[in-house]
């Protein structure tokens, strides 16, 4: 078959979707086949274009679209600049610029001796959006299509033509950014009505949908109810048709913040919205409703009106001092001051020189201009942000760059990556099955609008996304992984209720298929290493660090752990220890074994000692030293850091070393208990021990370890 | 006299006969043992003349020498075979695997944070942090963005409450609210972090990193803006020149404007930072608006500065040639592994920021 292929770099005509290459579930993809909906020929959606043999078979590697001849130019309008929403606003700033001369257009004015019989009126209430509303009434009208060369205008810009009246309101908006309504006045009963709507109010729109209001908001209304969204939307009530004979068009002035809270509330997007939310030239009512009846009368024919007018409020015209040499100040070059009038004027301020300054009457098609800044950023972006010098940097350091404990976070980061661990980043969100696993005590932490029902929660634990990735990657096929990342895990939804944590999993065998050394599952000590390491690498004193076995519910309760840097227990430096196989039996993870630890830094008390300042003076023993080794029985409950605290107390000087060589229970020992081997090293810094002296310590040591742990020496 | 060349001569001769070790040291032990042959030369010393003493004493000690020296050889030579002897029967093949090892990576959003930090340490920035989840006053309005402004449309922002007060911050630029709220004038930071938006397809992430660049003192000006980026970014690509170029734009919370484009080609499927005549966006920036300097009562009369905001993400894509955002957050194995940096090579000014 033959069908329509778009390339890399084509833009699909529906969606305006620039295609690149891309990975799309997991396959790279080089474009794509359209469908007719995707080529906007027709809604036919379901499967791809078929083209005719007949037709297109020569054609084969050609393009399917004609070039076109006109140049389609792509603009995107910040929002501060609603001016630039209309041609007219785009020419006087290409003018400006440099770019053409802006015409001074002199529009016909309406002459007419008729007057506007709609009765129209503004309510004087509290937060009413409508500031002043004109109109004028075409009479006898017959609306038509609109003439090719209109419809030319809107379809070049991607608008669909849809009659003569409608066209020639959306040519306004689209020439001067003028939104204008037009009513089929015969469908007014008894005036217009612009008022704040009230709670339950309801109506149909122009999209067919209906819409169900609040308090307050802008409507246009008849004595019937509801016409219209004032600078939203109108009704399908008072809509024109083509059999339409009598229209009362409107050209007003909504205030941006209602039209936003309003449209933002009914989940409302038009284009008249997006331009009165931005801000409407207030002095534009007049221009558009003469430009767009005098269309009408002509594509149309029929009667026009007097234009009539409602104000509540008269638009005045906001004028700022403005001192030029703020212009150098801010961009650190200077313009003449003959320029600066130029710009001004030419952007359309009306200036007046003042001793030391200017006086600017803003232009009222520029809302987004209200101080001094707001005229330096006209100067500059006309002037040509060419013109500014670059000013090469000063390098100078008075502050360290890093805090100790940014320091700290780096430190770590590669310390548990140098222990064979890959780093993940990995959303700060997370699903909500998996962080149930790991949320512990910690409350859940919903996202209002997630972007997907599998990443509703904010993470209590960095467990929950690593376990799902480190799961994927063993569907992958690859069997030992040890993957962490470094980032924040969340205890509550208000700012700083955030803390930094380093979370590792390993996963599967160490030493697998190898030649020479046995392999063996992954296990707590080595997680337990990985942590301790990093801890003494990070400066941290392991002789001083407490470990015990209350862990979270996520870890296996036998074989986990929990580790202060210090007996005083204050903060939890760390947990390491398998996780508990609950977990991975319901989240069906593959694997031999799977062990992982969590470091919180924040925990981590910062060394009070810079790295110079910890080095003290050097000294060591020449002193011969002697090995001793001593087997306990002991009860099972016993743990070994009991007996190395018990040994270490004996004499902190002489004993310089303690070892856990062999941990023994079965044959031979009694039922509950277990025989615990250790080798202590003992040395002096002051002489040689003898015999007598050796005697004396194993002595101690021996009645430390009996009356503090109960254990019995081993003969 | 005739004593020792006897003696000299008879052993030499034994010495040069294919000898165990064994047989070396009986003849070691007849020469030098306790009564040995030579040692007894030596207790004769004394009874020789006086006139011919210092003969036969000159004499005994270089017989003494020659066979010690001989015997010490011979045995060397026996020893070294036999350890050769040895080593010929312990050849292993050492192509055989070593012991395993693991090598662990660091991700590349983390490299560039630190070559970002790097660059900028050395202008005399100092790195500042900020919470992911912030109050709606800090991300939008005390940045100039009050609510029902459309700029708010820029960012689909991720809400933790109905009424919207608190959020996912959908920008690194609280930070600068969060710092100079806490602090005195002058401000000289950096502050690079996670950032979200409600946006998720080919080219954007829900979660993304961004670093944010704040500089405020009394004469900053966007002459200032500029030299800083134009060193920035030549540093960052570690390319001699770049092509900048700075277009107005639009940000509530700066004022003037501007976006940063960067020139580059493509040279042989690769994109070059830095020549051709393509432009690339890659941040945002501009003097810091004077409403944003009055709500974090700093005097907009007296200090005035600038601020920018730069994707990492983006930028780590750029230098290192990778073409898929989201597979920064895929956790794939393969792609940390062919993407991620080795720990010990730390960005830093002296050995420079990548190998």
């Amino acid at each position: 078959m033959i069908t329509v292929y778009a390339p890399p770099g084509a833009i699909v005509p529906k969606s305006k979707v620039k295609l690149v290459v891309a990975k799309i579930r997991d396959v790279t993809s080089y474009g794509m086949l359209c469908s007719e909906s995707e080529l906007n020929l027709s809604d036919e959606s379901d499967g791809i274009t078929e083209l005719s043999l007949k037709k297109y078979g020569k054609s084969i590697g050609k393009s399917y679209f004609p070039k076109s001849n006109s140049n389609l130019i792509d603009l995107s309008i910040t929002p501060n600049r609603p001016d630039c929403l209309g041609v007219r606003g785009i020419a006087r700033d290409l003018a400006a610029s440099g770019f053409g001369k802006l015409k001074d257009l002199k529009e016909k004015k309406i002459k007419s001796k008729n007057k506007q019989t709609v009765k129209v009126k503004i309510n004087k209430e509290k937060g009413q959006a409508c500031r002043s509303f004109g109109s004028c009434l075409i009479t006898n009208v017959k609306n038509t299509e609109s003439p090719k060369w209109l419809k030319d205008k809107l379809v070049s810009i991607g608008q669909k033509p849809i009659s003569a009246i409608v066209d020639i309101t959306n040519y306004v908006m689209l020439d001067i950014n003028r939104p204008l309504h037009a009513y089929d006045a015969d469908k007014i009963e008894k005036g217009i009505v612009v008022r704040n709507s009230k709670s339950g109010e309801e109506f149909t729109a122009l999209d067919n949908k209906n819409y169900k209001l609040d308090d307050g908001m802008c409507v246009i209304s008849d004595s019937k109810g509801v016409l219209g969204l004032g600078g939203i939307i109108g009704g399908t009530r008072s809509g024109t048709e083509f059999d339409t004979k009598n229209i009362l068009l409107e050209s007003a002035y909504f205030e941006p913040r209602s039209i936003r809270s309003t449209s933002k509330k009914l989940n409302l997007d038009t284009d008249a919205k997006f331009r009165f939310e931005r801000g409407i030239d207030p002095l534009s009512i007049e221009d558009g409703l003469n430009k767009a009846a005098l269309l009408i009368k002509e594509i149309c024919g029929g009667e026009i009106s007097k234009i009539d007018i409602q104000r509540i409020e008269t638009g005045k015209i906001k004028t700022i001092k403005f001192d030029t040499n703020l212009f150098e100040k801010i961009t650190g070059f200077k313009i003449p001051t003959k320029e600066i009038l130029k710009i001004l004027e030419d952007l359309g301020f009306k200036i007046k020189k003042e001793k030391k300054y200017l006086r600017l009457s803003i232009p009222t098609w520029r809302p987004d201009i209200s101080q001094e800044i707001d005229i330096v950023e006209e100067l500059v972006r006309i002037t040509g942000y060419d013109k500014i010098k670059i000013l090469d940097p000063i390098k100078e350091r008075t502050k360290s760059t890093l805090t100790q404990s940014q320091k700290l976070f780096h430190f770590l980061q590669r310390a548990i990556a140098s222990k064979g661990y890959l780093e993940a980043i990995t959303w700060s969100f997370t699903d909500s099955n998996y962080n149930d696993h790991f949320k512990d005590k910690n409350k859940e932490i919903k996202i209002v609008n997630p972007i997907s029902s599998d990443l509703g929660v904010l993470r209590n634990s960095i467990f929950s996304n690593l376990i799902m990735y480190m799961s994927k990657n063993l569907d992958r096929g690859f069997k030992d992984l040890s993957i962490f990342e470094i980032g924040p895990v969340f205890t509550g939804s208000n700012p700083g209720e955030q803390n930094t944590v380093v979370c590792g999993l390993s996963a599967g065998k160490k030493s697998r298929l190898s030649w020479i050394e046995k392999e063996r599952n992954v296990d707590v000590f080595d997680v337990k290493r990985d942590v301790v390491q990093t801890l003494v690498e990070a400066g941290y004193n392991s002789d001083k660090f407490f470990i015990d076995s209350e862990t979270p519910n996520y870890y296996h309760p036998g074989k986990s752990g929990r580790l202060f840097l210090n007996r005083g227990k204050d903060q939890i430096a760390a947990y390491f220890g398998e996780i508990h196989p609950n977990i991975l039996k319901k989240i069906d993870i593959k694997t031999e074994s799977l062990v992982g630890f969590e470091i919180f830094i924040d925990n981590l008390k910062l060394p009070k000692k810079t790295l110079k300042d910890q080095k003290t003076k050097f000294e060591v023993s020449d002193y011969q030293k002697s090995e001793r080794d001593f087997a306990f029985i002991v009860n099972k409950e016993i743990k070994a850091q009991d007996l190395i605290n018990a040994v270490s107390s004996v004499d902190q000087k002489l004993i310089s070393n303690i070892k856990v060589f062999d941990v023994y229970e079965g044959e031979n020992i009694p039922e509950n208990q277990k025989s615990i081997a250790i080798n202590v090293t003992i040395q002096s810094s002051e002489k040689t021990l003898n015999d007598n002296d050796l005697e004396k310590i194993n002595n101690s040591i021996i009645k430390a370890v009996e009356d503090k742990t109960g254990a019995k020496i081993r003969s | 006299m005739s004593d020792l060349k006897n003696i000299q001569n008879d052993y030499l001769t034994k010495l040069n006969n294919n000898l165990s070790l064994e047989e070396i040291n009986q003849i070691k032990t007849e020469l030098f043992g306790k009564n040995g042959l030579i040692s007894s030369q030596f207790k004769n010393i004394g009874s020789i003349p006086e006139s011919d003493r210092k003969k036969f004493a000159s004499d005994l000690n270089q017989i003494k020498d020659e066979l010690q020296n001989l015997i010490t050889n011979k045995i060397n030579e026996i020893e070294s075979k036999k350890i050769n002897e040895k080593l010929e029967k312990e050849k292993i093949d050492v192509t055989l695997p070593e012991r395993s090892f693991v090598k662990g990576k660091i991700h590349p959003v983390s490299q560039t944070i630190d070559e970002i930090s790097s660059i900028f340490s050395e202008i005399g920035f100092s790195v500042e942090e900020g919470p992911d989840i912030e109050n709606e006053y800090n991300n939008f309005t005390a940045l100039n963005t009050p609510d029902n402004h459309p700029a708010r449309d820029m960012h689909d922002t991720f809400y933790l409450d109905e009424n919207k007060e608190t959020l996912l911050r959908t920008h690194t630029s609280p930070v600068q609210i969060r710092t100079m709220l806490k602090d005195k004038p002058p401000f000289k930071i950096i502050a690079p972090g996670r950032t979200y938006r409600s946006d998720s397809d080919q080219t954007h992430a829900p979660m993304f990193h961004q670093v944010e660049g704040l500089h405020i003192d009394k004469e900053i000006n966007m002459g200032h803006l500029k030299g800083c980026l134009n060193y920035f970014i030549k540093e960052f690509f570690e390319v001699e020149k770049i092509k900048m170029r700075f277009r107005p734009s639009h940000f509530p919370f700066t004022e003037p404007s501007a976006e940063v484009d960067i020139g580059y080609e493509i040279k042989n499927g690769k994109i070059v930072i830095g020549e051709g005549d393509q432009w690339l966006e890659i941040l945002g920036c501009g003097m810091v608006h004077p409403n944003v300097l009055k709500n974090v009562k700093v005097d907009p009369s007296k200090y005035q500065g600038y601020a920018f905001g730069i994707g990492i993400d983006r930028l780590a894509m750029l230098k290192y040639g990778i073409n898929d955002l989201r597979a920064f957050f895929d956790c794939d194995y393969r792609w940390l592994n062919h993407f991620g940096f080795d720990p010990l090579d730390v960005p830093s000014n002296y050995r420079g920021l990548s190998r």
